[in-house]
């Protein structure tokens, strides 16, 4: 017990110690521009040395999480429902994880919030506040949807070991012909709306179910079949919020 | 004390955040599959890890960079920093923001560099390929993507071109890179796209990107802020393609090499 705990706290320290190292280019660049382009002082000292020391700890522990937590779960579900063979419980699986995981992001109800505030302003809405708490949901409930879709084409597209290539690259010529038929308003937040929706929690977990379904799927390979899921996720809110912001001008 | 009643609202927040996605896997596990699970303690565990981890790193961000790197954004912006103190100027230079796009490509890769799920793929991606994708170089890939990326997405706020050139530009090019590019290497650059814009990156990026166009005569802040997240997100996918194909002629030299000196 002694020993295992000895081990753990030197291994608890390594990791510490790599957090550390992630952390320097953003101190680096933090400090030559207050010191040396704006020349200022560090304002706060301590408190930003304290700040500092709660992102060390907090990203150690994480990727500890990450380890024993996010990653057996999805791996240990993509092997249970590759074992079961049902193809609509884990499609269902996919869509509830995406949509999920998605409607409750803090970024995207930020982003969502901003965006009625921009529809507003550009004469899309009335303006009142109810207006756009509803512009505001209705765009979070479709982010939220396409961000299931996406999970769900992403696995399909695993079981049947298609390249993945033909599918993005065919997304994005959809979100290039929609650009020219949408308002100029919703443009801007739809190319955001796909970087927002992949949090610190889902990615693990998604890319881990990816990788998971393609190791236990027999012709398919983890590297080749496995990655792809985010992907997925970041491109069809961009075609679906496009053709919201269509749908939402036209029908007034 | 203040920090831990911090700390305290920080806990709950990721909790309310992480219960959707706990939900629905819990939800699956015992209502579909019916099994338990095989390591239930240490998940439950690793579950309290994530939860406690990212609540502490989200306040250390609050705490010491988001206030400091929004100011020096706002700062960096600002006419009076970049014309000189009551110089002024007639339409934009966007020679004169220099700095800017310092800061913006300087912040891009550092935020990148701390992003805890890029650390994730990358841990995965280099699992899973048997250490051929090395966990650094996948990182400094991406970041380099993004740090280029802010760095362009200022540049345009700055001269007000529209964002749809950019993008489908970069589109093109990354349908050109995918039709050479090793097969393997594909899906993890779509993937890296997707990654690189959460925690840390898209506060201080947002911030630079209003700050920008709120001081800009003729921008709107509404209108022209958004776009350089769909920057961050695009460029990676360019650079980690790019860095593979580097890293296959590399390879391909070192044998070319290698057999020049066995003859």
């Amino acid at each position: 017990m002694g020993h295992d705990m000895r081990t753990g706290l030197v291994r608890f320290f390594r990791l510490l110690t790599s957090s550390f190292r992630d952390l320097v280019p953003i101190i680096v660049v933090i400090s030559f521009f207050q010191l040396i382009v704006l020349q200022q002082p560090i304002p706060d000292f301590g408190g930003i040395l304290l700040g500092l020391f709660f992102v060390l700890i907090g990203l150690t522990v994480f990727i500890q999480g990450l380890e024993i937590g996010l990653f057996p779960i999805g791996e240990s579900m993509a092997n249970a429902f590759a074992r079961k063979g049902s193809l609509f419980w884990l499609l269902a699986f996919a869509f509830a994880l995406g949509f999920g995981t998605t409607a409750a992001e803090p970024a995207l109800i930020a982003v969502a919030a901003e965006a009625a505030r921009v529809a507003a302003a550009g004469g899309v809405l009335d303006g009142s506040a109810a207006a756009q708490a509803d512009y505001a949901l209705y765009l979070r409930g479709t982010v939220a949807f396409s961000v299931g879709v996406a999970l769900m084409i992403g696995v399909f597209r695993i079981l049947k070991g298609w390249p993945i290539q033909y599918l993005i690259i065919g997304g994005y010529m959809t979100v290039v012909v929609l650009t020219i038929f949408a308002p100029a308003n919703i443009i801007g937040i739809a190319y955001d709306s796909g970087g927002v929706t992949t949090s610190t929690v889902t990615v693990p977990l998604v890319t881990a179910l990816g990788v998971g379904l393609a190791t236990a799927i027999k012709g398919r390979n983890p590297m080749v079949d496995g990655f792809g899921l985010i992907a997925f996720a970041s491109l069809t809110p961009m075609i679906f919020v496009l053709i919201f912001g269509m749908l939402w001008s036209a029908l007034g | 004390m203040e920090t831990l009643i911090n700390l305290f609202w920080s806990l709950v927040a990721t909790s309310r955040d992480v219960l959707p996605i706990a939900v629905v896997l819990f939800g699956f596990q015992y209502l579909v599959i019916r099994q338990p699970l095989p390591n239930l303690r240490s998940i439950i565990i690793g579950f309290i890890y994530v939860v406690v981890g990212l609540s502490f790193f989200l306040i250390g961000l609050e705490k010491a960079l988001f206030p400091l790197g929004k100011l020096m954004a706002a700062q960096l912006t600002d006419p009076a920093f970049i014309h000189g103190v009551g110089v002024v100027v007639e339409g934009v230079n966007w020679q004169d923001y220099y700095m800017v796009y310092l800061f913006a490509a300087a912040i891009g890769f550092a935020t990148t560099i701390a992003e805890p799920s890029l650390m994730a793929i990358a841990i995965k991606a280099n699992r899973v390929s048997g250490g051929t994708v090395s966990i650094w170089g996948l990182r400094l890939a991406v970041a380099v993507g993004v740090a280029f990326g802010v760095a362009l997405g200022t540049y345009r706020i700055i001269t007000g071109t529209p964002l749809h050139y950019y993008i489908i530009v970069g589109y093109a090019i990354v349908i050109v890179q995918t039709i050479r590019a090793n097969r393997a290497v594909i899906p993890l650059a779509y993937d890296s796209g997707g990654v690189t814009t959460s925690t840390v990156t898209v506060p201080l990026v947002t911030a630079l990107g209003l700050g920008l166009a709120t001081t800009i005569p003729g921008r709107s802040s509404l209108l022209d802020g958004f776009g350089l997240i769909a920057f961050a997100s695009l460029f990676p996918v360019i650079t980690v393609m790019a860095y593979s194909n580097f890293g296959e002629w590399l390879r391909k030299r070192r044998r070319i090499r290698g057999d020049a000196n066995e003859v």
